[in-house]
């Protein structure tokens, strides 16, 4: 099989980029979208140009590496699922595809397909933890955990980083990146004691960052490759406000 | 060369505990003088260099990746190994050391294995505390499922994202030290070469990946938790970017390499569907919990495999290994799907793979059961074959997953070179010549939160460490070494592409040193690695920059490593006169076809010293001793 594929072509940060087009042949319906731009890579070499930039890790769709805007959707076309593991029986021979990187203020692009994300790790940085050193654990059946709860925590944990929610969002919002760690951990008894003060310091992280707010258009959960709901965002808003009043309560206190 | 092991004396059960009380401890003031590099930041560095910044080390913590959460243990799906009894049905500490020794087919060191059994249970502890979210029984307390090689259920799990869960737990903890100020994260910058200055690891080359910036780093020691080999094979279920460009630059300046052909293949993952396929994906070994394996009696049965009747069908694991069945070690089930399908009774395009049935689980259970266990399984398996497994039974074939072999250290996890400490799959140290399902990670999270963080302070404590600044000239000679390779690779301008190459290894150390070897396919590899080496440096055709972004650079300077450690597999296989494990050599089999080993002469790790580019490396012998769990020829059925 054949596609055309328009992909964006950008040399570093701070050069300008442009879409250019090349026609992938040899294709097999069997291969990964990420396969097909091996295949092209393969033959820009033998051609001596450069090949194209895109990230990539695992290929099994759990490290979150990859990721591009494919004909406008984050990921492609297929619902809950990465770059790496949409198969080319989604499209049809001879389809043009238009390939390009997040797009963000907060994630800008490097080079081609590749785009800066570490804003995710600052906002992890920024309280997405139990405060707990090696060492100072009770044992694992201490605390009793809800199955229902745990179900629910590890849904929301469940998200790869990707950066897809950002992408498909028209404020750039992290919203359902934040909210699915605010509220994995705010499920869970041992997220507890500093549940307040995460809330308040990933949720001001975020927007030092340079992304933008949420107005619940809910782009984020339609492309997310790990099926995270929007009601995360509800629940980070609900831990925000209620950090927000505590902390007026004790700012009037004199605390 | 002396292999100091530094075993402890006394009981297996006080070694550890006397080992920590008699080592020497930094005052905690003095933490902070010190700067200890950690490169790679999956579970065993990233677990590593956040508990060296809790202790109060200035950690400088590296990685290849954009980010610390993308490490390749993030990948590993079924659990994680403790001896907690939580289900009452017989475990212990003990019983968990023996599986692993037994699984390892007595190729590991008892006191390591001991020391990671009873570290065991503190790991899930540290977890489950972090908010590691492992699934719960209706009383909430943890749940356990069983893996391979083992009769008790010790498998702690997170669905089918056990790997992903723990990892996201140490990324946390290593964030709050960056957080915190005490470490310091250099993600997409990859390391080049070790710089050892008299005689000590004191620092590391690195590459910045985005602008090719060389960099020399300065520490009192380095601690490589760079993950294991198998990309080496091309095809294999490692991450693309998975590679031995650490631990083999840091054998070239010293560290001896341990068994590195003790390498595992896993029973379970999705066939082979083309040639441009770019990696392997494992279906996760707990589906063999439920799932029963089988291919029809007969060869050349076309029929669809619900046309066929259960008396024609052959469940050859339940038929030759009855108390284990199809729970049977990694290295047993994959060497009896290759003889199936070697016998043409092979299943699906090519022949290559077997069927993995949930029919009777299903029938048994119910879909939703079998759906709340493995429905990301599920899915992604249909994913990729477009065939529903709840339907229709998956097909699955071995591939290369993990390898037991790696930089050789020390009771303390310290390599040849002082000042060197391997963690987690980079080091040989627990798994032998096989590693049991669920005890990577175990392994992984134990070096990197409960050993590491105590050895590595004996060795600072004992040493003194004189001022270095980067202007030293080691450093000089290290990062003029790193420049001219990346002159080199960028300057050959050949004809074929890095992976064009990387294939064609790739699949002769399949075809000659993968899931059965022998004398003759071993020397034949040798010579033709060496040819395809000398092609490589002179027709390789690298594009771009050294001061970019640059992948193609990237796999190029880990391709070339892969090529000088794929002979020194084929040699350390062809040295190794017996099988053990994951090591099958086709000469060494008992009547029934089972891996024969001979204890009386290869009872020891092979540590191998790097002696130049050309020259084969010399062999030193680290004997094993076996006080508690005696040898036997091992038995599944």
């Amino acid at each position: 099989m054949k596609l055309i594929l328009h992909i964006w072509r950008q040399a570093n940060a701070a050069a300008p980029g442009k879409m250019m087009r090349y026609e992938a042949a040899g294709l097999s319906e069997d291969m990964s979208m990420l396969e097909a731009l091996d295949v092209l890579n393969e033959e820009l070499i033998a051609r001596g140009e450069e090949p194209v930039a895109f990230e990539h890790d695992c290929r099994e769709g759990i490290c979150g590496s990859c990721g591009m805007m494919i004909n406008g959707v984050a990921h492609g076309p297929s619902r809950a699922t990465t770059t790496c593991q949409l198969t080319l029986r989604h499209f049809r021979d001879g389809q043009e595809l238009y390939l390009e990187p997040w797009r963000a203020r907060a994630f800008p692009v490097l080079k081609d397909l590749v785009v800066d994300r570490a804003a995710f790790d600052r906002i992890v940085a920024a309280g997405g933890y139990v405060s707990v050193p090696t060492g100072s654990a009770p044992d694992g059946n201490a605390i009793p955990v809800p199955k229902d709860d745990a179900e629910r925590a590890m849904d929301a944990a469940a998200c790869i980083g990707c950066g897809a929610c950002v992408a498909a969002c028209p404020n750039a919002s992290a919203a359902l990146f934040t909210g699915a760690k605010i509220t994995h951990l705010a499920l869970l008894p041992q997220g507890q004691p500093e549940r307040h003060e995460r809330a308040l310091r990933m949720v001001a992280q975020w927007n030092l960052e340079g992304f933008g707010s949420c107005t619940n258009i809910g782009e984020c959960e339609a492309v997310c490759p790990k099926g995270i709901g929007v009601e995360v965002i509800a629940a980070m808003n609900r831990d925000f406000l209620a950090a927000s009043w505590a902390e007026r309560d004790r700012v009037h206190a004199g605390a | 060369m002396a292999l100091e092991s530094r075993i402890p004396s006394g009981s297996i059960e006080s070694r550890w505990d006397r080992t920590k009380f008699e080592m020497k401890l930094v005052n905690p003031a003095n933490k902070r003088r010190h700067t200890v590099i950690v490169v790679g930041t999956g579970l065993a560095g990233g677990s590593a260099a956040a508990s060296l910044g809790e202790l109060g080390y200035n950690v400088k913590a590296f990685c290849f990746q954009d980010s610390p959460r993308r490490a390749h243990s993030i990948a590993a799906q079924g659990g994680i190994n403790a001896a907690k009894n939580y289900h009452n049905d017989g475990d212990s500490v003990f019983r968990l050391f023996y599986d692993t020794v037994k699984g390892g087919d007595f190729r590991s060191r008892e006191s390591n294995v001991y020391r990671l059994a009873q570290l065991s249970v503190n790991i899930i502890d540290q977890c489950v505390a972090q908010g590691v979210p492992f699934a719960r029984e209706y009383g909430g307390t943890l749940a356990n499922r069983s893996f391979g090689g083992a009769q008790v259920s010790r498998t702690f799990y997170a669905r089918g994202q056990t790997g992903q869960q723990l990892l996201l737990g140490a990324y946390q903890a290593l964030e709050r030290q960056v957080d915190a100020g005490q470490v310091t994260m250099y993600p997409r910058t990859e390391m080049l070469d070790l710089i050892v200055v008299d005689g000590r690891a004191r620092g590391i080359v690195t590459r910045d990946l985005i602008t090719g910036k060389i960099e020399c780093h300065v520490a009192d020691a380095v601690v490589l938790g760079t993950g294991g080999y198998g990309n080496v094979y091309y095809l294999s279920t490692n991450a693309k970017g998975s590679n031995c460009t650490a631990i083999w630059r840091a054998h070239r300046r010293g560290a001896l390499f341990a068994n590195p052909c003790f390498t595992q293949i896993h029973p379970t993952c999705i066939p082979v569907s083309g040639d441009y396929q770019s990696k392997l994906t494992l279906m996760s070994e707990s589906l063999r919990n439920d799932g029963r394996i089988w291919v029809p009696r007969t060869g050349g049965d076309k029929r669809q495999p619900s046309q066929i009747p259960e008396d024609e069908r052959d469940y050859y694991l339940e038929r030759k290994y009855p108390s284990f069945g199809n729970l049977v070690p990694r290295d047993v089930a994959s060497r009896n799907a290759k003889q199936v399908c070697d016998e043409g009774r092979g299943v699906g395009p090519g022949g290559l793979g077997v069927y993995l049935d949930f029919a009777d689980a299903i029938r048994r259970l119910g879909e939703d059961k079998i759906r709340e266990r493995y429905g990301n399984l599920f899915e992604m398996y249909e994913r990729i074959t477009d065939e529903n497994p709840y339907k229709v039974p998956m097909r699955i074939y071995p591939a290369i997953h993990y390898t037991m072999g790696g930089l050789w250290v020390d009771y303390y996890l310290m390599s040849t070179i002082p000042g060197l400490f391997v963690i987690g799959e980079a080091n040989f140290s627990d798994h032998g010549a096989n590693r049991l399902g669920a005890s990577a990670l175990m392994q992984g999270l134990c070096d990197g939160y409960f050993v590491l963080p105590y050895t590595i302070g004996d060795y600072l404590a004992k040493n003194r460490f004189d001022r270095i600044d980067p202007s030293h000239p080691e450093f000089r000679a290290a990062e003029d070494n790193v420049d001219s390779m990346t002159r080199r690779l960028l300057s050959i301008n050949g004809t074929r592409t890095v992976d064009s190459f990387h294939r064609e290894l790739g699949k002769l150390l399949w075809d000659h040193c993968g899931m059965s070897r022998n004398a003759q396919g071993l020397e034949l590899a040798i010579g033709k690695i060496q040819e395809l080496r000398e092609q490589y440096w002179c027709d390789v055709k690298v594009p771009g920059s050294a001061a970019d972004l640059n992948q193609s650079l990237e796999k190029a300077g880990r391709v070339a490593d892969f090529f000088e450690l794929a002979e020194l597999m084929c040699r350390d296989a062809l040295h190794r006169d017996e099988s053990c494990g994951g090591h099958f050599r086709e000469e060494y089999q008992t009547p029934e076809g089972e891996a024969r080993r001979n204890d009386d002469a290869f009872s020891y790790v092979a540590a191998w010293e790097y002696q130049g580019v050309n020259h084969p490396q010399a062999l030193h012998k680290e004997d094993l001793a076996f006080e508690y769990v005696h040898p036997s020829q091992r038995s599944y059925k």
